[in-house]
Formats: C-alpha cells, structure tokens, sequence
C-alpha cells in the first residue's frame, strides 16, 4: 500500500491550540511525522524590547492562560535576579500558594482536555467543575481568574486577603476528597486504560534528549525537578515528593500528573503553615529600581508544564535588551515528531494529550 | 573521547575538567551556586558540547538563543545536568559579516527547534543542522525580525 500524507489541524480536535501535525501514514501506522507550529507568533520576545520592565509583568501572564503565574513569576525572578533584590520571606511564600494553585488548575485543565480527547465527557465537565474552585481562589487573591497579574518586581502586589487561607484551605481539604472520583472514572474504565497504557513510550534517555521537561519527563522515568534540584522561592524549606514513573507510556504521564497534584495540596498547606508563623506586618513587596544594571542573567521556574526559562540581557536602561523565554511546550512539541512514530492513527490524541499542549507559549 | 563519564559532577570539578580540556579555547566568566558561565571560541563549541554530553553527563539543552550585539551577533547555550540541577552557560561571538557556527542538534534533540527560531529571527546558520528552515514565521521572509536593524514601531 502506498503511503499517504495527512495533515491534522491546525482545526482539529487534538491539537488544543493552533497547529498542524503532518504525518505520513502506511495504512493505520504513522512512519514519519513533522510539527509545524508559528499560527500564533506574534513576536512576544521583540514586543518586550520596547516596553518597561513592569509593563512586561501582565504580558507574561498571557504566555499561557492556565500558567500565568508561573510565566509573571519566572518573569520577575530574572529581573530581581538582575537588580540583586532579595525577597522578604512573606512575599516567597505567597508566591508559593500562587503558583501551586497555578499548577492544579492547570492540571485539572489538562484532565478536562484528556477526557475529552479519549471520549470521556464527563471527566471534562467533572474536572473544569473542581477547577473553579481554585480560580475562585485566584479572584481572591489578585481579582482575576486566569490572566492573574499578581508577582511583581520585588514580591507580590499584595497580601493574601482576609479569610483567604480558610478558604484555600477548605478548597485543598474538598479537592482532595473529590479527586478520588474523577481518578476512579478514569482508572476503572477498561476503554481509558486500553488506550493509555502502552502507548508512546519514550525511554529515559531519549525524555532526556529530545529535553522534554516537567511531567511529561517525570512520567518517561527522569527525577527531576526545578523545585527541588535548583530551589527557588523556600521551596527548600518544605516537605515533598516528586512524582517519577519509570513506565514512560502516557498512562505513567498521567499518573504522575495526578500525584503532582497532590503534592500540590500538602505544598500548599505546609506554606499557609509557615505564612501563619510570619509577622503579617512583614512587607510583600521590596521597592525595586526603574533600571536595571548592566549584565545578562538567567532564572528557570517548574511550571505546570516543564521548566520555564527566561535569559535578560540588559544594557542598564529601563527596557530590556533581549529577553529569551525558553517554553517547555515549544520543546515538548518538536519531540513529537519522535513520539508518534510508528504508532497507529487513533492512539495520537493520546499520545500528544499528555504533553498537555499551550500554543501561546510555544509561538510567543 | 573516551573518558569515563562522570555521573554528578559539582561546579568545581566542571570548572577543572574544561579548563584542563579547552583552556585555549574558553574563557570562564563566572561561578555561583549551581550555575557556570563561560564564553567559548565558536570553533570549539561542538567539541565543547560534545565534551559537556559525554563526559559530564549534561543530558538536556534547554535552551539556544541568539543576542544582537549590533557590532557582532552572540549565540547562547544553556545546558543542564539532571542529576545535581547544575546549569552552565555558553555564550559564543559570531561575526556580523560571517555568520556560521557548528549546530548541536545532532548531540541533543532538543536543541533542534531552538537553533531553528535563532536561524529564522537572527539568522545565524547553523552547520550541520538537519533541516534548517523557517519554523515560526512564514518560509517567504526574507528578513530577520529580531535583528536590532529591524525597528517596531515606535523605535525608530
């Protein structure tokens, strides 16, 4: 039989964003495939060269809507690494909440568009319900939803409101009741197993060497993890486990999606814990300079996607020079060129559900 | 090379194990915690690279950018180590009116897409890349956006 060139998306119901994979299939089997992304390129990095240091802050929010508190927080961190700013600790553990928020929603955002990748609508419906509560936290703390604009050069903009930790806290308590359903919904389905379990695997070496990051890394075998390895914000201080599956199938992504989230939750309660024991008179937010002083840094952040870096050059005015931002789902998706070889045509929305794709990001 | 591969090594032994290999070849510009940088002639970067991968266990490339510097263009690598969370940065001069440097897209995967975005926004080819093309903005530009020449508006 003679191969045949299909083209998926850039509308097409597993690509959660806009992009096209291009596949050359003989019969049901994928023998090659090639991403083609740049639908949504909009010259972010440019754009940045012409704006102020905090005028930058809510643009970062908008590299991705389900991770905008990780994008402003990676932000932030080079600059204060730039200036030299050390953070009150009140301020880091603020950030902290904000961020595991971040990442639960996140994830539950990514359950929702596994559900429906794999025919389960009521997964969708179930996880975007609990994912409410966390953005209700989210509009507590900083007034938004999704775009949340809260870390600033310096710290956060402001301190959690009142009754906001009783709040998180009843929603971790809640949440981690109710997962259990939506984990049993997927786990006791024959259908959702037979087409998560065994399928694209990827082996240690390669996760690491296609420099896939974050869950979808953790799920191919490779212990690592931003938060603990190279610690920023206290995240030192707390106790945690990193979530690692040795399978690499998207059944092990999966699972060490789930588990990260909660480790979430516990992260969540020991940083209230430790908020609880600071003085509420401590600063959130240290003043900060206009300019930045000459030189080039670095910071990377675990994002809910893989690691985020953002590289400044500056030239000691009030804009930056050059601002890179290394994208964990621009790397994860020039992976999947790899990861859907030789598999069949309807096991790829599994395959690329788990690299949990954000096409903001990934063009900028 | 056939050096037995060290698994996790600290700052201190990479520092020693580049400067004992590529001391005419590298400058290293500073040290902190977990962090590296150095600055490398770009005739040494894939040996370097190759050096970082096999030798000291730098799995992953996570990311290549390019800088214009107006008076010469600058390609800067950051490589990381899974085991220790060690990161070292390399930053390369290329000259305006030559601008080649080795591709290491055949030592990691992951750099491929990254030296592609360098090529189409800056556009410093890459030797020995396997498929070096346009990849965010359209194959028909024939400019190179993020070049300091190319003004937005407002920055003229």
């Amino acid at each position: 039989m003679s191969d045949m060139w299909i083209t998926m998306g850039p509308q097409h119901p597993f690509s959660h964003g806009l992009w096209t994979l291009k596949i050359r299939a003989d019969g049901e089997i994928v023998q090659e495939a090639e991403p083609v992304i740049g639908y949504l390129h909009r010259g972010w990095e440019k754009e940045c060269e012409n704006r102020t240091y905090p005028m930058i802050i809510p643009m970062a929010d908008r590299l991705c809507y389900s991770a905008s508190m990780t994008w402003s927080h990676v932000y932030c961190k080079v600059v204060e690494e730039a200036m030299g700013i050390e953070l009150t600790d009140r301020a880091k553990y603020l950030r902290v909440v904000a961020d595991e928020i971040c990442r639960i929603q996140s994830h539950l955002m990514w359950l929702a568009a596994m559900g429906t990748d794999l025919g389960n609508l009521t997964v969708f419906l179930w996880s975007l319900r609990e994912r409410e509560f966390f953005l209700d936290l989210n509009v507590k703390l900083c007034g938004q939803r999704l775009t949340t604009n809260y870390p600033r050069i310096g710290g956060v903009r402001n301190d959690m409101p009142y009754y906001f930790e009783r709040d998180c806290l009843r929603a971790v308590d809640r949440f981690e009741k109710m997962i259990w359903e939506l984990v049993a919904m997927m786990d006791e389905s024959a259908i959702f197993l037979s087409r998560m379990q065994g399928v694209g695997i990827v082996s240690r070496k390669d996760a690491a060497n296609f420099g896939l990051t974050g869950p979808t890394m953790r799920g191919c075998g490779v212990d690592f993890d931003v938060r603990r390895d190279d610690p920023y914000c206290n995240y030192d201080q707390l106790e945690w486990d990193v979530a690692v599956c040795n399978d690499g199938d998207a059944y092990g992504r999966y699972k060490v999606r789930i588990e990260e989230m909660f480790q979430s939750c516990d992260i969540i309660r020991q940083a209230m814990a430790k908020l609880d024991a600071i003085p509420k008179t401590e600063p959130t937010r240290v003043k900060a300079p206009r300019r930045v002083p000459e030189g080039t840094h670095f910071a990377r952040v675990e994002d809910p996607r893989g690691e985020s870096l953002m590289y400044l050059v500056s030239d000691g005015t009030d804009k930056p020079y050059r601002l890179k931002v290394r994208s964990p789902i621009f790397v994860n998706v020039s992976a999947s060129k790899h990861l859907v070889k030789g598999v069949r045509i309807a096991d790829i929305p599994a395959i690329m559900g788990t690299l949990d794709m954000c096409l903001g990001e990934t063009d900028r | 090379m056939t050096e037995k591969m060290i698994e996790a090594p600290t700052v201190e032994e990479i520092a020693a194990a580049v400067d004992r290999e590529f001391s005419y070849m590298t400058v290293k510009k500073k040290t902190g915690v977990r962090r590296i940088h150095y600055s490398c002639d770009r005739k040494a970067i894939h040996d370097l690279c190759k050096y970082l991968h096999d030798v000291l266990n730098f799995e992953q490339a996570s990311s290549v950018c390019g800088v214009d510097w107006k008076d010469h263009m600058q390609v800067v690598y950051h490589l990381s180590n899974y085991e220790t969370g060690i990161m070292v940065e390399i930053t390369v001069d290329v000259p305006n009116d030559d601008p080649h440097i080795d591709s290491v897209a055949l030592i990691w995967e992951g750099a491929d897409w990254h030296e592609r975005e360098t090529y189409e926004l800056f556009g410093i080819i890459f030797d020995g890349h396997p498929k070096l093309e346009r990849l965010l903005t359209p194959q028909n530009y024939e400019f190179f956006p993020f070049r300091k020449s190319y003004k937005l508006r407002g920055q003229e």
